[in-house]
């Protein structure tokens, strides 16, 4: 194998952090990709530019995505990352993994790739870095023989991903992880085979503190929340403030709505006024639990800047009941889908096209009624339309 | 082991059959109390424990990783996991590993095991978390940085701030290698993004050859690409690009790299969470340091700046954005000692909402 100097990235073995360059190392002992990335690599350090091109269309046949072709932009000198092609594996819902069973995934890899993985890729998947075109039929038939799949890539439904849920968190108002793998079981033909005019993905969150980031990053957002009060134990509470807790500073006076008081021995919450935000049950777990009706709120359009800014989801369904099989949500989806795909020029993303046809349109088209809470405020400018149905009084 | 062969292969292969169901995946005690889960308690930034409405408990010990991980190393976590965690693993959304027991002595020993193999617990509450990122240089055609680099440079000189040290809240750091945007940095506490700043150069002669006029016409955002037909290539407006490299992913020849040009912009201020204010956007506190491999040393001293001007400023329970949005942006520049430029004022699409429209400001 070839020895490549590499002062610049035996820069980064050093220092407390885990090292990113020992592990690309750890794989270069035994395979020639993974020394060939690191050849490479140290290029690039030296001339401050990467050297990739972009992927060609490679994958498995019957299916449009899941892997990602990339191909090195100086193959004669580094052989090893003339193929180097990305495959995504499905991650199980909330990325607990039993042991053996990953190792499977383990020994498949260096059988047929670098040895090179991300835990895990942004979208959520278990990303496979770097292996031969001629690799992927086979790894495909080990992977799927035994019970994994790819993920999505390209312009399909993309992996959905969820926070840890009910597994692990006393906060899930809804079976995050449960709704996150019905979703991708449901939807398996849409994630393999891209249909759509751009990417789509779901993200679902147990709560508004949204460890899945899925306000930001998903075009659809599932939030689990409540409809009821919280309630308070008043021996915990007293806890707290034994323990050093400044009530009115830390609960009551960083509460948004301004909906809680504390006067010294009992914390009141005025539960109609309260915007179930999650500040002071995140900071007071042992005190404070929500009761009553379960469900999510449902948002839309979330995205990085490309192409025209970044997006946060808005509030398209202030309160969905969340109960297998999900009926509503599925349809909801589905409706969603089909004025995307109407409506959408290629690379335009559900935000993007809401933006621009409105939101009326697009409410309309889903069979969403108006609700004060899809809005921070009502418009400011008298430029609004009517229809023939608003004039005839029908809505 | 031996590759199968294509007709072996042919056999086996099994069609949209998605991952393994999560129930396979999970630790008896997480299946047996699943949903029935009463409150948890933070112990040290690396260790916690949940407890569930039956009493049980499930300690957990969450430890760094830099994302790119060897087959080699995930192995020796799963021997861990193995020796102590039953044979359970976890990652969390942020790239972090988890190994959860229901015995509170092995809680030190997982911790030292961890240590040991070179992954250190921590992130856990009111600190940092492992910063989100993308492939750079690794593995991207449009990165204008590493991605990896970066984050253990800056990881490297924060590190305390993961294992041991508080911050008045909760601090997301995130990375992104171009403006794409593979992770959330457009919601991050404190981000780092790489920019391009030139035009890029097109390679007339290859672009007949490799791409698609309409499409790379289309991948433009500000509509600053035209068909040059003389040539049977394109041109690209200067006026109007913004050196996103989206013509780049479509079509190779129009070069976007420019080593001496290309470096990182700084964002400060966003969060997911609604929690008190409610999610926030990033937004730009440092709009260029140049690139200086191996280990950005301008880069890293500026997220130490914001990040400690903020630890010492901030009221407990602040987030980054929040703090900024109660002292107002004009005293984050002069805390932060930061530069405030044209480039900071926005011209894109939602400008108009970003100019001061009070009298009511600070000097």
């Amino acid at each position: 194998m070839k020895k490549y100097e590499t002062p610049l990235l035996n820069e980064l073995e050093k220092g407390p952090w885990p090292s990113f360059v020992k592990e690309l190392k750890k794989a270069a002992k035994t395979s020639e990709m993974a020394n060939d990335e690191v050849g490479q690599l140290e290029k690039s350090f030296r001339d401050k530019r990467g050297y990739w091109k972009h992927g060609g269309i490679v994958g498995v046949l019957g299916y449009g995505g899941g892997v990602i072709g990339r191909y090195s932009s100086l193959p004669n000198e580094f052989p090893g990352v003339a193929h180097f092609h990305t495959v995504r594996i499905n991650q199980p819902s909330g990325m607990f993994y039993k042991t053996d069973s990953l190792r499977t995934i383990l020994d498949l890899w260096d059988e047929y790739g670098s040895g090179l993985t991300n835990m895990h890729g942004s979208t959520g998947d278990m990303v496979l870095l770097g292996c031969r075109t001629e690799a992927l039929e086979p790894l495909f038939a080990e992977v799927t023989s035994r019970g994994w799949d790819l993920g999505g890539s390209g312009s399909a439904l993309r992996t959905p991903a969820c926070c840890v849920g009910k597994a692990r968190c006393e906060w899930a108002n809804i079976d995050a992880m449960d709704i996150c793998n019905d979703l991708t079981q449901t939807y398996q033909d849409y994630v393999h085979r891209p249909a759509w005019p751009y990417k789509f993905k779901f993200k679902i969150a147990g709560c508004a503190v949204d460890c899945v980031a899925s306000i930001a990053r998903a075009d659809c957002s599932i939030i689990g929340t409540w409809k009821g009060n919280i309630a308070v134990d008043q021996d915990v509470v007293k806890d707290y403030a034994k323990a050093g807790m400044n009530i009115n500073a830390e609960i009551v006076g960083m509460c948004p709505t301004g909906c809680m008081s504390y006067d010294g021995k009992t914390l009141t919450i005025d539960d109609e006024n309260c915007s179930r935000c999650m500040h002071c049950i995140s900071k007071m777990t042992k005190a404070l639990r929500p009761t009553g009706e379960r469900g999510a709120s449902i948002l839309i359009g979330s995205k990085a800047p490309i192409v025209v800014g970044s997006l946060l989801s808005w509030v398209i369904v202030p309160f969905m009941k969340m109960e297998p099989p999900y009926t509503e949500l599925k349809e909801l989806a589905e409706k969603i889908w089909e004025w995307w795909d109407d409506n959408a020029k290629p690379r335009e993303r559900i935000g993007e096209v809401i933006e621009l046809k409105g939101m009326r349109s697009f409410l309309e088209a889903i069979g969403v009624p108006p609700q004060p809470q899809q809005v921070l405020a009502p418009r400011k400018d008298p430029f609004f339309f009517w229809k023939d149905e608003d004039l005839n009084g029908k809505k | 082991m031996a590759w199968l062969t294509e007709q072996e292969a042919k056999a086996k292969r099994k069609t949209d059959i998605g991952p393994p169901h999560y129930s396979k995946m999970l630790p008896p005690v997480i299946s047996k109390n699943y949903g029935k889960w009463k409150y948890h308690e933070v112990f040290t930034p690396g260790t916690m424990v949940h407890v569930a409405e039956s009493g049980d408990k499930v300690y957990t010990v969450r430890v760094a990783s830099p994302r790119i991980l060897a087959t080699e190393s995930i192995r020796a976590m799963l021997d861990i996991a193995d020796k102590y965690c039953d044979g359970y693993i976890r990652w969390t959304t942020r790239n972090n590993v988890e190994f959860m027991t229901t015995r509170e002595e092995n809680v030190p020993l997982i911790k030292k095991a961890a240590e040991d193999a070179g992954y250190p617990a921590g992130g856990i509450g009111s600190g940092l978390s492992n910063m989100v990122h993308t492939q750079g240089w690794v593995h991207c055609h449009s990165a204008a940085a590493d991605a990896s680099g970066l984050v253990k440079a800056i990881m490297d000189e924060v590190y305390p701030y993961f294992t041991e040290k508080k911050l008045p809240a909760k601090t997301r750091l995130a990375l992104a290698c171009c403006v794409n945007m593979c992770g959330a940095v457009h919601c991050s506490d404190l981000a780092v993004v790489a920019i391009h700043r030139k035009v890029p150069e097109i390679n007339h002669d290859l672009v007949k050859n490799m791409c698609e006029i309409p499409t790379t016409i289309g991948a433009c955002p500000t509509r600053a690409i035209s068909p040059d037909p003389a040539k049977k290539s394109v041109k690209i407006n200067p006026d109007k690009c913004m050196y996103c490299g989206n013509c780049f992913t479509v079509c190779p020849p129009i070069d976007i790299h420019r080593p001496e040009e290309d470096g990182v912009a700084i964002v400060v201020g966003g969060k997911v969470g609604s929690l008190r204010k409610g999610p926030m956007f990033s937004k730009l506190a440092i709009p260029y340091i140049k690139n200086n491999p191996p280990r950005w040393p301008e880069v890293v001293s500026a997220v130490k700046n914001i990040l400690e001007t903020y630890a010492n400023d901030a009221r407990k329970h602040e987030r980054i954005g929040e703090w900024i949005d109660r002292i107002g942006w004009e005293s984050f520049f002069k805390k932060t000692g930061i530069e405030f430029t044209y480039q900071h004022i926005d011209d894109f699409t939602f400008a108009r909402d970003t100019f001061r429209t009070s009298a009511a400001f600070k000097w």
